[in-house]
């Protein structure tokens, strides 16, 4: 019940991204009909071309046209591909899905120990090289860290492999049910190709980690030097309690929840950044087919990412408002 | 699992990772048989005459259709393959009879579409009805030769083909060796045609009905298209390469680091300073072929003041950092078309202006024209180009400076560059044109004629050119021919509302084990007569 309210409240939000993102693509400064006539088309094969594509009649009509197709789920076509936008998104999902969480879990799995480590010990070299990696995470830009990634360990080192997407050109794509790569070749008992894919998403993974990191190691340290100068932690200690108790059981958890909230934020800065990651590293992703659209005034697939995007962040913030309630007591979702 | 014990786990873990990628270049080389190629962007549309195919959409045609006629070869000038516009081909023809009003093609017999389905005439006519009545690209495409109506091709008998001339027109025979012109397998298009969808636009886009020495085995539309050889391929030697595998790699940078180690075969979109440091590498080879009939340029709409005035026009051009824009922009990878011979004596084209960089000329044409303060214009680009024509564009606008001409740039995304520069409202502005019939004529038709297309964006319009332009099209006198032609380069040299700057090369950089790359006109790659050594 509690999930379907909170669903339902996204409603509005849906409504109006589908108005504005409309509105948007319309407003876009190019004209997809004389793009898509090619260079050395004439006046009368663009004005063929807008019609055949629509976009000769009246906004409202348009506008229309659009919401009926979406209620049949048909999200229309994509004219630099050529092939339907649903079909386009829910294959390239998994491929951005697979690459984002395994940054997010690369990112937490050192951002929270780092950060942790930090406030135990303020002003000690750890939190000295905390400091270091946050600044530089921050401060390089996603496409030039992935730039100099695949500058040294491709084309120097030679240990990453190609940057040529989510397999060698010589590997087959293991039996699709998951759409994640790593999953499904594991489903198969295919550990070559798990290999494989694993060792193509390294360096795009590690690329979009060290961007995450910062703001999740600053949090973590932040938050667990305010649990640690609280009361209760003096008390825990004058009891006595183990020092691992005290720091996890009592601190952590109490330093969680902004770094939950974080986490979210983070989630959001990933699929942003994601367009340039899966552009260096040729990942056939969502951020990338965007990106192509966008540059082509290509209405249909960027009205259909935006509107997945929304779709995307409303389940979000739900996912994190539910692990809200169950790491911390007071939190309910009721209030 | 103690933590030193997980630590050393996933070290050794991603050690193995690592070490599979190392395995790699040893699998590549048991696949001698397969290229891999790579581009900035893929094809969207596998049908040439589907609604606005992109150029990586001619490629795949190209390779998987056959058309009637095609092009023989030559060498160019470095040794290189290079198509001869001089010397039309047998490829699903086997020969031809070019009457007065009518050209009648014999076809040969053995060919086969990939279905195992004779090639036949009426096949041929399907294909070029569809290409006249579609509209867009294809429709304009045929109308160039002058084919424009259906009636105007008849299937005389299954290995007969007639085109009926609506007037006498040099282009027909050459129009037929564009992609446009590809030949169908109409009978396997007509079963997935629909109503609404009489000549099959929906399915063509997605599936490839040719009888090309190329078949489609996969396509992953913006990742990757896969060929297969097709064995019974008939118009041609059979092509030495199994496999062709050619990914969409959209960072310029990867696409160099690709190469360089080893793992892809050949690349194409290379920006011209990576081209630059490729070829002094000598690693890989580079090879740059001049792109026939087509230009860099600046142009100045002589509609808006000042530029109506010829001696400004002439005084900009004689402020233009040629050699400057050929360095530092071009990196050399590019024909200059600047200080070439004060008059215009042969019939080449494009061929180098008179002017040169002369600022002191330029202030004393601006002083004539009585504007010795000079004056503000604006100076637009297509971002689109933004590689070689930001650099440039920067370097004009430097030079044009010391002659009081100050300039502002206006940077133009490229989706909207076409809507903007077809307005005919921007002073003045950098661009390239390129043609794929190689006439003098034909580029001046478009560019330079009082008609005004689109591609004329000076709104140039000048009477006694067009009489020129126009005679010469359908001019069969040569010398007469050589006459009018010179005519027209001599004025739209004087009057300088356009100023070429270079000639463009079209650079593919391959491995050293891969020959027989072929210039194109339609500037895709051929992989019929590639192979890997």
């Amino acid at each position: 019940m509690i999930v379907l309210r909170r669903l339902a409240t996204a409603l509005p939000v849906i409504a109006g991204v589908i108005v504005v993102t409309f509105l948007l693509t319309r407003a876009l400064p190019g004209d997809p009909a004389v793009y898509f006539a090619g260079p050395a088309a004439t006046e009368q094969a663009i004005e063929e071309i807008r019609h055949r594509l629509g976009f000769d009649r009246t906004l409202p009509v348009q506008f229309f046209d659009y919401l009926q197709r979406l209620a049949h789920g048909d999200l229309g076509t994509s004219l630099t591909t050529g092939q339907p936008v649903t079909t386009e998104l829910l294959t390239r999902l998994p491929a951005s899905a697979e690459l984002m969480l395994l940054a997010l879990f690369l990112s937490v799995a050192i951002a929270v120990p780092l950060g942790i480590a930090a406030a135990m010990r303020p002003g000690s070299p750890v939190d000295h090289a905390c400091r270091i990696i946050t600044t530089a995470g921050v401060s390089l830009p996603t496409f030039f860290t992935g730039l100099l990634l695949v500058y040294v360990f491709y084309y120097l080192l030679g240990v990453a492999p190609a940057p040529l997407g989510r397999l060698d050109v010589f590997d087959s794509a293991p039996p699709q049910h998951s759409g994640f790569y790593l999953i499904d070749s594991l489903l198969a008992g295919d550990f070559e190709t798990f290999r494989a894919a694993l060792a193509q998403l390294v360096l795009p993974a590690a690329t979009m980690a060290i961007f995450t990191l910062a703001p999740l190691a600053r949090i973590t340290r932040a938050a667990m030097l305010g649990a640690l100068g609280s009361e209760f932690i003096r008390t825990a200690r004058a009891s006595g309690l183990a020092r691992h108790r005290v720091v996890f059981v009592y601190a952590f958890r109490n330093a969680v929840l902004p770094v939950i909230t974080t986490l979210g934020m983070v989630f959001s800065f990933m699929l942003g950044a994601n367009v340039l990651v899966e552009k260096v590293f040729a990942w056939p992703g969502l951020g990338s087919y965007a990106v192509e659209a966008l540059i082509a005034s290509d209405y249909a697939p960027v009205q259909g990412f935006v509107l997945m995007m929304a779709l995307l962040y409303v389940l979000l913030n739900l996912v994190i408002d539910l692990v809200y309630g169950l790491v911390d007591p007071r939190v309910r979702l009721e209030a | 699992m103690r933590r030193r014990d997980f630590l050393k786990r996933t070290a050794a873990a991603a050690a193995g990772t690592f070490a599979a990628a190392h395995v790699l270049p040893a699998r590549a080389q048991a696949h001698k048989d397969t290229l891999l190629t790579l581009s900035e962007g893929g094809p969207n549309n596998l049908d040439v005459m589907g609604v606005g195919t992109n150029r990586p959409g001619y490629e795949a045609s190209w390779n998987t259709y056959d058309r009637l006629v095609t092009y023989g070869v030559k060498k160019d000038a470095d040794g290189n393959d290079h198509y001869d516009s001089a010397k039309i081909a047998p490829e699903l023809a086997e020969s031809w009879d070019l009457g007065d009003m009518s050209v009648t093609f014999k076809l040969r017999k053995d060919a086969k579409f990939h279905d195992g389905t004779p090639v036949t005439a009426k096949d041929v006519k399907w294909s070029f009805d569809r290409a006249v009545t579609v509209g867009g690209a294809p429709t304009f495409q045929m109308a160039a030769g002058s084919m424009q109506k259906p009636e105007q091709f008849v299937a005389v008998d299954d290995y007969t083909f007639r085109i009926d001339f609506l007037r006498k027109d040099k282009l027909t025979l050459p129009d037929l060796t564009v992609p446009s012109a590809a030949v169908i397998n109409s009978e396997l298009a007509k079963k997935h045609a629909t109503d609404k969808d009489p000549w099959a636009m929906d399915w063509l886009k997605n599936n490839e009905a040719g009888g090309g020495a190329f078949k489609i085995e996969k396509w992953t539309p913006g990742q990757e298209l896969i060929y297969q050889r097709f064995d019974e391929w008939k118009s041609g030697p059979v092509p030495k390469i199994q496999r062709v595998i050619w990914r969409i790699v959209p960072s310029a940078g990867n696409r160099r680091a690709l190469l360089e180690r080893g793992d892809a075969d050949i690349s194409v979109d290379l920006p011209p300073k990576d081209v630059a440091e490729m070829a002094n590498d000598k690693k890989l080879t580079v090879v740059g072929s001049l792109i026939e009939s087509a230009l860099i340029y600046l142009s100045m709409n002589v509609k808006i003041p000042p530029f109506d005035k010829v001696k400004v026009r002439q005084a900009v051009a004689y402020a233009i950092p040629y050699q400057k824009i050929m360095d530092a922009a071009m990196f050399g990878r590019g024909k200059p078309m600047f200080g070439g011979p004060s008059e215009v004596t042969t019939t080449d084209w494009p061929q180098p202006t008179p002017y040169v960089t002369d600022l002191a000329k330029a202030k004393q044409l601006l002083a004539e024209a009585g504007l010795p303060g000079g004056f503000e214009t604006t100076l637009s680009f297509d971002l689109g180009y933004a590689v070689t024509q930001e650099p440039l564009c920067i370097l004009v606008q430097e030079s044009l400076s010391q002659i009081g001409i100050t300039v502002t740039l206006n940077k133009v995304p490229g989706a909207n560059w076409r809507a903007e520069f077809s307005k005919k409202t921007l002073p003045l502005l950098a661009n390239v044109f390129g043609a794929w019939l190689d006439y003098p004529e034909y580029f001046f038709y478009w560019n330079y004629h009082g008609q005004n297309s689109l591609f004329n964006d000076m709104s140039y319009q000048n009477p006694a050119m067009d009489k020129l332009i126009d005679a010469a099209r359908f001019e069969t006198d040569p010398k007469k021919y050589d006459e009018e032609v010179e005519g027209f380069i001599t004025t739209a040299f004087a009057d300088v509302p356009r100023i070429p700057l270079f000639q463009p090369w079209l650079d593919v950089a391959m491995q050293k084990n891969v020959t027989g790359y072929r210039y194109w006109f339609h500037r895709q790659l051929d992989y019929r007569q590639l192979a890997k050594t």
